[in-house]
């Protein structure tokens, strides 16, 4: 009994443990980024809010060129998901409701294609964005986006697709719907909250984008994203902690919400309930 | 790749060509084309912006390829002679040592913790594992960049919360350490950081294979006397051998070409001590115009990357069955 309780305390030690160990680092982002600069830099810090300012996030949005870098990012990721979610629809569908020579081969070049080391591509696509007079440009950033969140987009629209009964369509087919329609009608509603949760990890993946997005756009500044700003804080904030917390913040803002949507709603069961009801 | 879109081309008959083609089952013309026009999209995509950049980066790593020839073209093939060059350079080598090392270190840290975190999150209780699993997904969420600022700001110097409270616990020798000016610690913190990012994933996953272990067999393991880590060596680790197989092939592809962290924190230095082949490549290109030594460096990596991803589509391919 004893051995049991102590287990039961260590389990729950450790737990506890973890779980600091993880949120940590986010609490004293958002933390710093509420604390008055004097308590920031005060010989013994605060671990909890005592007094909480919004000036940082104020500097934060008011520093040159935020609301343009904010736009850039967000421009940038919904084409890329827009352009991958059609092109994958596209993609899934022959693959998942049709039969033709060279499928299999195609879903090898899906599957190879999503574990690109992209980091190895850095200096072809700086020459190719320069040859083509593509650097400096956002388009550029947003074909690369794109073509970094198609074949996750594919496979996983695949897979929400292959848990649709084809009996649904053929239904439909033999109600007098063609095959465009009964995919309009039937297959899209069913796909949609898989076309959703895809299109935000897609878009996760877009908007924290890095190592592109600070090789292709150089010169022009107003076309730089949100992480390529961020990482040159001490360019625009100096030393001003607060201020750089507030904008890490406001970044990390609309990922975090999307996990949080997403937590509640992964609906792959719905297609089991059409097919009862 | 090559072999989709030749059959891209070859497998839609023909128009125009005069000679009818027997109906096969009845399809009309359009029908049978219609696949190929669905998937031709993400053929084209591909062609440009994944296979051309791979072809052009194994061209440039075979020329002479500076900054003239950026700005100009006409850049001269040279053979071997980039590989030649860069094989022939010690720093190139110490660099490949210290990017299997900062694998390995990653690796090995993030599997062994993984597992660790996936087994407390099955022993807890509802709430302690809804906590943990939580912020765990906090973790996992937070975008790379803001990360790298967050860990910069914790280890800072003066003000950083990380010097406080080890002076507070009694080591003065961190009163106002700068963690990265000194080369172990910065590798330290990235290892840290990368770590702290990766784990999330990998035990998440790892737990949810967990749960689809039948219950009675690790019992009855229990009845039989075996303690919980006998039961993971005998039962669990054995049924999920081929997940973890995927897992550890996912973390070393994921640290091998590992850049971001590593150019936000610190490019490489201080003193190379954090130089790893992806940022050797992205630095010899970009700070000394070298894009041909830099192309090259790129290929050993996806050359290297290939032999692991090898293993990761045997395993994934013996896993699902067919495609």
């Amino acid at each position: 009994m004893r051995t049991r309780l102590s287990r039961k305390i260590t389990l729950n030690v450790l737990a506890l443990g973890v779980f600091a160990f993880s949120v940590f680092p986010v609490y004293w982002m958002v933390l710093t980024a509420f604390k008055p600069t004097k308590e920031i830099q005060a010989e013994t810090p605060s671990f909890f809010p005592t007094h909480v300012t919004f000036s940082h996030f104020s500097t934060a949005v008011h520093a040159d060129g935020f609301w343009i870098f904010w736009r850039n990012s967000g421009m940038v990721a919904i084409s890329a998901v827009l352009m991958s979610l059609v092109v994958a629809c596209l993609a899934a569908y022959a693959v998942g409701r049709m039969k033709w020579k060279g499928r299999q081969a195609f879903i090898l070049m899906v599957f190879i294609a999503q574990m690109t080391p992209w980091e190895a591509l850095l200096i072809p696509m700086y020459v190719i964005a320069r040859d083509t007079d593509m650097l400096d440009k956002l388009p550029m950033l947003t074909l690369i986006y794109f073509m970094m969140t198609l074949p996750f987009t594919i496979v996983t629209l695949r897979g929400f697709l292959n848990g649709i009964p084809v009996e649904l369509e053929e239904a439909a087919q033999v109600d007098g719907c063609n095959q465009f329609q009964a995919f309009r009608r039937i297959v899209f509603p069913l796909l949609a909250p898989g076309l959703l949760s895809t299109s935000l990890f897609g878009f996760i993946t877009a908007w924290n984008e890095f190592a592109f997005a600070n090789l292709l756009i150089i010169k022009n500044q107003d076309q730089r994203t949100l992480p390529v700003w961020l990482s040159s804080f001490s360019n625009t904030f100096g030393t001003d902690w607060g201020a750089t917390m507030a904008a890490a913040t406001l970044f990390m803002l609309p990922v975090l919400l999307i996990f949080l949507v997403l937590q509640g709603r992964v609906t792959t069961g719905v297609a089991a309930g059409a097919v009862k009801g | 790749m090559a072999l989709a879109e030749a059959e891209t081309t070859t497998a839609a008959p023909a128009p125009g060509t005069g000679t009818p083609v027997p109906a096969r089952r009845g399809r009309p013309l359009w029908a049978r084309v219609l696949p190929y026009l669905l998937v031709a999209p993400t053929v084209i995509g591909t062609a440009y912006l994944l296979v051309y950049p791979l072809v052009r980066n194994l061209l440039i790593s075979v020329q002479k390829f500076g900054i003239a020839q950026l700005i100009r073209g006409g850049a001269e093939f040279v053979g071997i002679d980039n590989y030649r060059a860069i094989l022939s350079d010690d720093k190139f080598w110490s660099v490949v040592g210290r990017t299997f090392a900062f694998t390995a270190i990653n690796v090995g840290l993030i599997m062994v913790l993984a597992i660790l975190v996936a087994l407390l999150i099955g022993a807890l209780g509802k709430w302690m594992r809804f906590a943990v699993m939580g912020g765990l997904v906090v973790a996992w969420a937070i975008p790379v960049i803001a990360a790298t600022t967050v860990f910069q700001w914790l280890f800072q110097s003066q003000l950083g919360v990380v010097n406080w409270v080890l002076v507070a616990l009694g080591f003065e020798q961190y009163d106002g350490k700068a963690w990265f000016a000194d080369g172990n610690s910065t590798f330290a913190i990235i290892v840290l950081l990368i770590v702290w990012q990766s784990v999330p994933f990998a035990a998440l996953t790892l737990y949810a294979a967990m749960t689809t272990v039948p219950k009675e067999l690790s019992e009855s393991a229990q009845i039989d006397g075996a303690g919980s880590v006998k039961t993971f060596a005998l039962i669990t680790f054995p049924i999920l051998r081929p997940m973890f197989g995927l897992i550890l092939c996912l973390e070393v592809i994921w640290v091998f070409k590992c850049f971001v962290q590593i150019w936000a924190i610190s490019q490489g230095g201080p003193g190379d001590a954090t130089l790893t082949l992806p940022v050797y490549a992205y630095q010899i290109a970009q700070s000394l115009n070298r894009y041909d030594l830099g192309a090259a460096i790129s290929m050993v990596t996806v050359l290297i990357l290939a032999v692991v991803l090898l293993a990761y589509f045997r395993q994934m391919f013996k896993e699902e069955g067919e495609l």
